[in-house]
């Protein structure tokens, strides 16, 4: 099991909806926590590429969100909007242990741990 | 439908020529009806038309009688003229005044009560009576035909008891009657002659595979099964009696063994008569005078039953009472079943011959059965089940005659994999010749679609569908008359409307309404499952509308998904752009005191909340509140007595009010009493969209009922209902629904529109637009005229309110659904600490 110090334990498994999502803040931002209708947890920032609409917010279908401002779609395990416009949102890894879930809430190129 | 493209053309009716000739017809189904639509196209003014109809009732689609007995389709739905097009054309019709008598030597014609029209033309069209087998029992009450609407209304009734029927008869009849009576929730039997079902339309493979699909819905199929009597009991059928001593208890039975055309009152006026009505190849009976045409005629040794040969003699016929010169010479038939779930289609002859050859592709467990009969290299026969696609071009293939030796290896896969022609179906339609057959009942061909989408700018299968009639009668060409609109228009083909919900699926919004309700969907999983949803859990279009549609057809059953709610309606405040949340309390009808006031005021202050602003519906909106305020913020204002005003929902939104007799000078009514008491009555219903309304005490109307979706005019005698309206990205004004002279009428018209719009409308669709589409007049008619159906539908809604008037804000301060409103974890701490 990978007890990598920098995951950090931010609740159950459980206490996400399926099909929904809960919010972790941290310093720098906003991270939303989805589960999807299949249970799979994945983790993106709570921003979308357009005009910074609040992902958690959307409607979960399949590994997507749908934005709730002006309904663009983002893959949930890439972060990449669906259409021609693109865009990219920020994705977390994440681990499940022990139905915890453990996510790092860091940027992963900047702040690679040495 | 009904539109008259020649008359400009023609001289006033004051000026009229010589006197016109006078047609009478007799019998006013679908045969008849297409006649005069032709000839009404050819000469508008040739002659008075005057119609006998023995049923009490306009011109419906016949064939679309069993989406009706299975809920799939309502009466209206299938109506092909109204009163207003009989009307509009100057036609007589003689509403269910059967004709007795035809005196060819005076030229007049006499209903049994007495109603005589002269006539200098006359075209029977009398159409079929069902067969019934002269077993003892054949007129015990709850023995039934399967033939008109009022057949179908009593097997509706007999379903609505639940219980056991048996049908009589495993042909395309017995078998639509069959799957009705079973999705309406009866015990049903079929018991059928011959050893395999559809025997007349299918070989016994197709049978067989035909019999599996049947029984696995549910329905016990018994073959070579003679029914020797039907038994009675307490005066009514108690079961069927079989050869072989079985007795199947029955609380219907339905009789669907075949039709024979009538052609009685022919006879007895001394026409020749065969099987049926003889005419010539221009439909003329052995009196010049007299024509005939549809299911009633016997031509070439030949009776039908089919839409398709009927509509091919009404043209024929039409083109010669206008004066051309026109032959009908027989037709080629094919079938297709119309049980939802079921594809099946055969076309031509099939039968074993010497000289014949066959090709038959099985795939067992797919379900997939195709079997062509050659003979002379040219397809003569087809038979196909499961996979029907290709139906249109096996029928193709038999009308041409086509010589099939250069494809022979690979035809039986159908056109896709024929001649190299690619898969995309879109392509295998532009492979079509002008003259190939895309509506098989109406017996219209690729190019006249394509000329009417060039030459008249059409823009949707609806336009198709009123000016060609292609895909209006079965409507199983639809998709085809859709690929051809892609094909002329390309891009400019927008399909919203009769299109698909989303991309999820190829039904429309309202066969998804319909499908709901015929088969008992009551969940969203059932729901994708059963209509075959292409995504395993929908997407942001389609889930919202199914939750509404599952949630207002099944209202106390049905457990709402708040995660298939846009984020408003699921937490109750409108998201803003940067992602606070606004915060909009009832007033009811606009009246608001000071301590709601200083509530609002106290909330304002305590949570710093950055706008306050009075909306266009005469209530306060506070924008710029935290999501994780809101628990809070709604605990103060329910402290003060103010509840959720749904500004978020697509829901009873306001309902505006002026002073009305309260303090104005001109007021008629208490308009604020009565904005205040239909608020109070409707507030927490979910409706397709948004609803506001309005009640002005005056015709001067300062709170601008007149473009609210449904808005009253309080005048000195009453109340003016008035409804579809509309100001935002339309403007429009209403329409009057109608007069009531109470405010408890007043209430009542207005909570049944709303509910009828509640059942009809498609998820997002305004009122507006829900009138446009269904007609202003039918929803005056099911509200205004039909006493029944408004009181039902006004009990319906009352029905669904005992589960929607909780005030969602105080389940909330209460700690329903606190997941929303609180993060699952807060690292900031954690993080400074590092």
């Amino acid at each position: 099991m990978n007890m990598d110090r920098d995951f950090v334990d931010i609740g159950s498994v459980d206490d996400v909806p399926v099909r929904g999502a809960r919010l972790v803040k941290t310093r720098a931002e906003t991270i939303a926590v989805f589960k999807t209708a299949s249970g799979d947890i994945f983790a993106i920032e709570d921003k979308c590429p357009h005009l910074a609409g609040p992902l958690s917010q959307g409607i979960v279908h399949d590994g997507s969100v749908t934005c709730p401002l002006h309904n663009l779609v983002i893959d949930l395990a890439s972060g990449v909007a669906q259409g021609p416009d693109g865009g990219c949102v920020k994705t977390y890894p994440i681990n499940i242990v022990d139905g915890r879930i453990l996510i790092k809430p860091i940027k992963m190129p900047r702040e690679k741990v040495a | 439908m009904a539109d008259g493209p020649a008359e400009e053309t023609m001289a006033p009716d004051i000026v009229d020529m010589p006197k016109r000739q006078k047609l009478v017809v007799v019998g006013n189904g679908m045969a008849p009806g297409r006649m005069l639509e032709e000839l009404l196209k050819k000469s508008p003014r040739l002659y008075d038309i005057t119609i006998f109809n023995a049923e009490p009732r306009v011109n419906y689609d016949r064939i679309m009688l069993s989406p009706v007995l299975s809920a799939e389709k309502s009466f209206d739905d299938i109506i092909i003229h109204d009163d207003d097009w009989y009307a509009a054309n100057s036609i007589t019709l003689h509403k269910g005044k059967r004709v007795a008598r035809i005196d060819r030597a005076a030229k007049v014609v006499e209903a049994e009560d007495g109603t005589t029209a002269p006539y200098d033309r006359l075209v029977l069209a009398t159409g079929s009576s069902p067969f019934i087998i002269p077993v003892p029992g054949h007129d015990l009450p709850g023995v039934l035909a399967y033939r008109d609407l009022d057949d179908v209304d009593a097997m509706v009734a007999a379903a609505e008891q639940g219980g056991r029927a048996v049908v009589i008869g495993g042909g395309l009849l017995g078998l639509e009657a069959a799957a009705g009576l079973q999705m309406r929730g009866m015990d049903v039997t079929v018991i059928h002659l011959m050893p395999t079902l559809m025997e007349r339309q299918l070989d016994v493979a197709a049978g067989h595979l035909l019999r599996q699909a049947v029984e696995a819905r549910g329905i016990t199929v018994l073959t070579e099964a003679n029914t020797q009597s039907i038994t009675a009991g307490d005066g009514r059928v108690s079961g069927v009696q079989l050869e072989d001593g079985q007795h199947l208890p029955a609380d219907i039975v339905v009789m669907a063994v075949g039709i024979k055309p009538s052609s009685a009152i022919a006879g007895d006026a001394g026409l020749t008569v065969g099987r049926g009505i003889c005419v010539d190849d221009t439909l003329c009976t052995s009196d010049p005078a007299v024509s005939a045409v549809g299911e009633c005629v016997e031509h070439r040794g030949m009776c039908y039953g089919l839409v398709a040969p009927l509509y091919e003699m009404a043209k024929t016929l039409a083109a010669n009472l206008a004066g051309e010169e026109a032959s009908y010479t027989g037709s080629i038939t094919s079938t297709k079943l119309k049980v939802t779930g079921i594809n099946l289609f055969s076309a031509g002859d099939f039968a074993e011959a010497e000289g014949r050859e066959e090709i038959v592709l099985r795939d067992a467990s797919n379900g997939v059965y195709r079997r062509l009969v050659l003979e002379d290299n040219k397809i003569i026969g087809a038979v196909l089940y499961g996979d029907v696609a290709d139906g249109a071009w096996f029928f193709d293939l038999i009308k041409r005659q086509t010589d099939i030796s250069e494809m022979r290896d690979t035809v039986i896969f159908g056109q896709g994999f024929t001649g190299g022609t690619p898969l995309d179906p879109t392509a295998a339609v532009a492979a079509l010749p002008d003259d190939g057959e895309i509506c098989g009942c109406n017996g219209i061909c690729k190019g006249t679609i394509v000329e009417a989408i060039g030459e008249l700018g059409l823009k949707d299968v609806e336009g198709v569908r009123t000016h060609t009639k292609a895909s209006a009668s079965c409507g199983s060409c639809t998709g085809l008359v859709e690929q051809l609109l892609t094909l002329s228009l390309g891009d400019d083909y927008d399909p919203a409307g009769v299109q698909p919900m989303c991309g999820c699926t190829d039904l429309g919004h309202g066969d998804v309404r319909r499908l709901i309700v015929a088969k008992e969907l009551k969940t969203i999983p059932d729901v994708m499952q059963e209509l075959e949803w292409k995504s395993s859990c929908g997407c942001a279009k389609c889930r919202p509308a199914l939750n509404y549609y599952l949630l207002a057809s099944w209202p106390g059953e049905y457990i709402d998904d708040s995660q298939s709610r846009f984020i408003n309606e699921r937490v109750h405040a409108n998201i803003q752009k940067d992602g606070t949340y606004s915060v909009v309390p009832r007033m009811w009808g606009g009246i608001t005191s000071a301590a709601e006031l200083r509530a609002i005021a106290d909330v304002t202050d305590k949570f710093n909340v950055p706008t306050v602003k009075v909306t266009g519906g005469q209530r306060i909106d506070l924008l710029g509140i935290q999501k994780e305020d809101l628990p809070a913020v709604w605990a103060d204002l329910n402290a003060a007595g103010l509840v959720s005003g749904h500004a978020y929902g697509k829901a009873l939104r306001t309902v505006k009010t002026c002073v009305g007799t309260d303090w104005c000078r001109f007021g008629t009514q208490d308009s604020t009493g009565l904005g205040i008491r239909i608020e109070k009555f409707m507030w927490g219903s979910w409706t397709p969209a948004k609803v506001k309304m309005a009640v002005s005490g005056c015709p001067r109307n300062c709170s601008e009922a007149t473009c609210k979706d449904v808005g009253v005019i309080c005048v000195d005698s009453g109340y003016e209902v008035h409804f579809a309206g509309a100001a935002g990205l339309e403007i429009k004004g209403t329409v009057v629904l109608g007069h009531a002279t109470t405010e408890d009428e007043a209430l009542e018209i207005i909570v049944a529109v709303t509910q009828l719009y509640r059942e009809q409308g498609y998820y997002l669709e305004r009122i507006h637009k829900w009138a446009a589409r269904v007609g202003v007049d039918t929803v005056r008619e099911q509200i205004m005229d039909d006493m029944d159906r408004r009181t039902a539908l006004f009990e319906r809604f009352v029905y669904s309110q005992k589960f929607s008037q909780t005030d969602p804000w105080a389940e909330r301060v209460q700690g329903d659904q606190a997941h929303e409103f609180m993060p699952l974890a807060d690292l900031t701490r954690m993080q400074a600490a590092e």
